[in-house]
């Protein structure tokens, strides 16, 4: 009975992932995947670089703020120096009551690259750049169909006909996307010497785009850890402290 | 309530005015509880530790929560990724939710197996179906808080269903919205009501447990307490099973916290809510699922009663006709181990709630099994509603009246002589013995 | 059952003491992070440091500004505000500290000092010279009567302690940052 009830929990569990998108993406190698699954700090760089060349020109990061970059391993006067290369607009305005953009400091958040969806929409042919912030855990598999609609700008299908200001990918839902292809091989200059290749570039901007998404799940798997440890360990006391105390009941 | 002689001097002042730990005593130190209770007697416990983990965590978490349409998504990702371990509080508070339903619909089919719900304990039973139905209000309110996708049209979609009734629909829907549409003081009564429904759960649990202590725990065999020979106190022997219990529990719960703690929620509720692009597949979060496919499922008018109020009812009197499941079982008999019948029915019940849970995550024009064009998802689903109020409806009554239980022991500690196999209560009898040389 | 308990009395008492005190230290490990999360969270502690222009700040005069959230009087002291602050016998004082411990001694006419007072945290009057300075020319707190004097020391009332001084520095002539 006991297998039963699991199996119907876990048939629950399943149907509810069946929810997911009709398009299956091919599962890449994350190396945060699985329990003891940590980021790779040089790629979270690399992919930081993507974020800004490439995609910062239209995608907001509204909730991450410079401050966050320090878990990418970047040192505090180099993010002070990031931050600078931002200009940000001021929260208060100035004595004069006017509002004004000044460098980043640490304590900002990445800005929005249009002051609102009009504007963003205005300039993208109509269509909304969303943030990126939480994209990777906004989509079913979220990592993975990133990877494969940033590296799925193919030629269209015999046949099929593409709207106006529309590109074909193969793994957005429908096949037409406004945004056109974003990455082009070498689109970066990479620091760390690493070769720019689209792939390259699409595996590195969505282990940022990860990391951006959820930046404490390192500290997340090695608490549970712990915690599992912890919890098998009393579970074992648990058991001999009930048969000791049932020893004369049975 | 008997009371104790306490040895502590200040417990016995306190007592004397006020009877907490003579309460205490009776009721979860020496209360006699049927010996022969299995693993599923646990279920009610862990209730009651989820349903205080919920509370500590949601009152932590209201404090760092801003219900403002403008505001409140924001507001989750400060949690999440400045508050101190904001993440783990909401991971298991939003977990803590899923847990809470497992928790309990094991704890209703297993008094379902047990008859549990049979006299005299059928206001314990009622209890429970208004704890269930409070569980869902709140559970319903707390999704809309993070203000995501499935939050905004899951609430659009709920207090829609109150524009089924005739006349009232439309001016009591807005009356419960305050507005023409989901706005912002939808999310501000519906974080005021998610913070108070919790403690009225609280009291109806506290009424649960008067209403079980007056009678005692049903029990697998489900037959009365008969001899002194068939209890043992609550303390330690209970206390000592509910750990072990409580331990394997927490050893899910913490598995869905730390390693899949998005897994039972909706990537579209990381999404801000947007009133003007509904998401592709809207979905309730799974312990909805099976009364979200009898919602659905029902797709045709009766007389002047439209599809979409009859759908509405048939998923209320889902939840509702639980409350009269009492007086629908017809059986002598309490437990399904001794109603060869009944138990075969129960499992197909609960199969048919797998299945209606099934059918809620589909789309109603799927097919189930390609090839077989009439037999859709929506078809699955009307059946599986049909047997669903067939099984109480119409199997309860009939099943008492014309099944022949088997020999009932008679009493705990006393198998049936004839008994070969049922519940292994062979060995019962022996500890009995042994007991009564000890 | 009394027999019953007196049978494995000690062994039974020790599993069940092992399994209560594991399970209140995962209590508490558990509570720790409950209680953390009522603390400042990152946002508000990544709050930096504060620049100002004080230029425009005429003598006798001081402005209030925000470092870490937290008011602080930035306050340009005239000579004799000075000299009354130096002179005072500071063994005397309530809580005794040298004006020149308190100031920067390249420029000893900016006063930099919490807003609020040690007593129970209301904000002194007293940055405009037309406001109430009490007796000592400094600062007064309307709340509970404190004065403090032209070197923010507290001098009279209630207030335990001089008022605060924080790190800060002369980043040029006119650029003072806190923090």
């Amino acid at each position: 009975m006991c297998r039963l009830i699991l199996a119907v929990v876990f048939v629950f569990f399943a149907g509810n992932s069946m929810a997911a998108g009709p398009l299956k993406h091919e599962a890449q190698d994350w190396s945060w995947n699985g329990i003891f699954g940590t980021y790779d700090r040089a790629q979270l760089q690399r992919g930081l670089q993507v974020y800004k060349e490439v995609c910062s020109g239209c995608h907001a990061l509204k909730y991450v703020a410079f401050r966050n970059l320090v878990d990418l391993g970047y040192s505090k006067q180099g993010i002070r120096a990031f931050a600078k290369t931002f200009d940000v607009k001021n929260a208060e305005p100035n004595e004069e009551g006017e509002t004004f953009t000044r460098p980043g400091r640490v304590t900002d958040y990445f800005p929005s690259p249009f002051p609102n969806e009009q504007a963003a929409r205005a300039s993208n042919n109509g269509a909304y750049p969303p943030n990126l912030s939480l994209m990777v855990e906004a989509r079913p598999h979220g990592a993975d169909y990133l990877y494969a609609l940033l590296t799925g700008y193919k030629d269209p299908p015999k046949g099929m006909k593409i709207s106006e200001g529309m590109n074909y990918n193969s793994a957005y839902p429908g096949h037409q996307i406004a945004m056109s292809a974003p990455l082009d091989e070498g689109a970066v200059e990479y620091t760390d010497g690493t070769k720019a290749t689209v792939r390259q570039m699409a595996t590195d901007v969505t282990a940022f785009l990860a990391w951006t998404a959820e930046p404490n799940l390192e500290e997340r798997k090695s608490m549970g850890l712990k915690v599992m440890l912890f919890l098998f360990a009393f579970l074992v006391i648990l058991i001999a402290m009930k048969r000791r105390t049932w020893a004369d009941v049975h | 309530m008997e009371k104790k002689q306490f040895d502590n001097k200040l417990v016995q002042w306190v007592d004397h005015r006020l009877p907490v730990f003579s309460y205490m005593n009776a009721e979860y130190n020496e209360f006699p509880m049927p010996k022969n209770l299995n693993y599923f007697w646990n279920f009610g416990a862990l209730a009651t530790v989820v349903l205080v983990t919920m509370i500590v965590t949601g009152i932590l978490l209201a404090m760092q929560y801003t219900p403002h349409t403008t505001l409140a998504f924001g507001s989750i990702e400060r949690i999440m990724r400045d508050v101190n371990y904001g993440w783990l509080i909401r991971y298991i508070h939003a977990n803590g939710a899923s847990m809470f339903f497992i928790v309990v619909y094991i704890h209703i089919f297993r008094g379902l197996y047990y008859g549990s719900y049979k006299a005299p304990r059928e206001l314990l039973w009622m209890l429970g179906v208004v704890i269930l139905l409070l569980m869902m209000a709140t559970a319903f309110m707390g999704y809309v808080l993070p203000w995501g996708q499935m939050s905004y049209w899951g609430a659009q979609v709920i207090t829609d269903f109150f524009t089924a009734i005739p006349i009232i629909g439309n001016p009591l829907t807005e009356w419960l919205r305050g507005d023409f549409v989901i706005d912002n003081a939808t999310l501000n009564r519906f974080f005021s009501l998610h913070y108070l429904l919790p403690f009225v759960i609280v009291g109806v649990v506290a009424l649960h447990v008067i209403a079980l202590h007056v009678h005692g725990s049903n029990n697998p065999d489900g037959i009365d307490i008969k001899e002194p020979q068939d209890t043992i106190p609550f303390n330690p022997y209970f206390t000592a099973k509910d750990s072990v219990g409580l331990g394997v529990f927490l050893i899910i719960f913490a598995f869905f916290v730390f390693f899949a703690p998005n897994y039972l929620g909706h990537p579209d509720n990381y999404i801000e809510a947007n009133p003007l692009a509904t998401p592709a597949h809207i979905v309730p979060e799974w312990y909805f699922l099976p009364f979200y496919a009898i919602l659905r499922s029902i797709t045709f008018d009766i007389f002047f009663l439209e599809a979409k109020l009859l759908g509405v009812i048939a998923m209320g009197a889902a939840v509702m006709i639980l409350l009269i499941v009492p007086w629908l079982d017809t059986s002598k008999v309490r437990s399904a181990r001794y109603r060869p019948l009944y138990r075969i029915f129960f499992w197909v019940l609960l199969v048919d709630c797998i299945i209606l849970g099934i059918v809620g995550v589909k789309s109603p024009s799927d097919l189930v099994f390609p090839g077989i064009s009439w037999f859709d998802y929506k078809t699955l689903g009307l059946i599986g509603t049909i047997y669903y109020f067939g099984h109480f409806l119409f199997l309860m009554p009939v099943l008492g009246l014309i099944e022949t239980p088997r020999p009932l022991p008679t009493s705990i500690s006393k198998p049936v002589i004839s008994l070969s196999s049922g519940g292994g209560s062979a060995p019962i009898g022996a500890a009995a013995a042994k007991k009564e040389k000890a | 059952m009394a027999d019953k308990e007196s049978t494995h009395h000690g062994r039974r008492d020790f599993l069940q003491l092992t399994s209560i005190a594991v399970g209140a230290v995962g209590a508490a490990s558990f509570g720790w992070p409950l209680v953390f999360s009522m603390d400042k969270s990152a946002e508000v502690k990544a709050l930096s440091s504060t620049e100002l222009d004080i230029a425009s700040i005429q003598p006798g005069q001081a402005i209030l500004v925000k470092w870490r959230k937290k008011p602080y009087f930035v306050r340009r002291r005239t000579k004799d505000e000075i000299s009354a602050a130096v002179k005072v016998e500071v063994a005397s004082l309530r809580d005794p500290e040298k004006d020149s411990a308190r100031v920067n001694s390249d420029r000893p006419e900016w006063l930099v000092v919490g807003a609020n007072c040690t007593h129970f945290g209301c904000i002194p009057t007293g940055a405009k010279s037309t406001e109430n300075r009490g007796e000592f020319g400094g600062f007064y707190c309307p709340c509970h009567g404190s004065h403090y004097d032209t070197s923010g020391r507290i001098r009279k009332g209630p207030a335990p302690k001089n008022l605060p001084v924080p790190p800060y520095k002369f980043v040029s002539d006119n650029i003072l940052r806190i923090g």
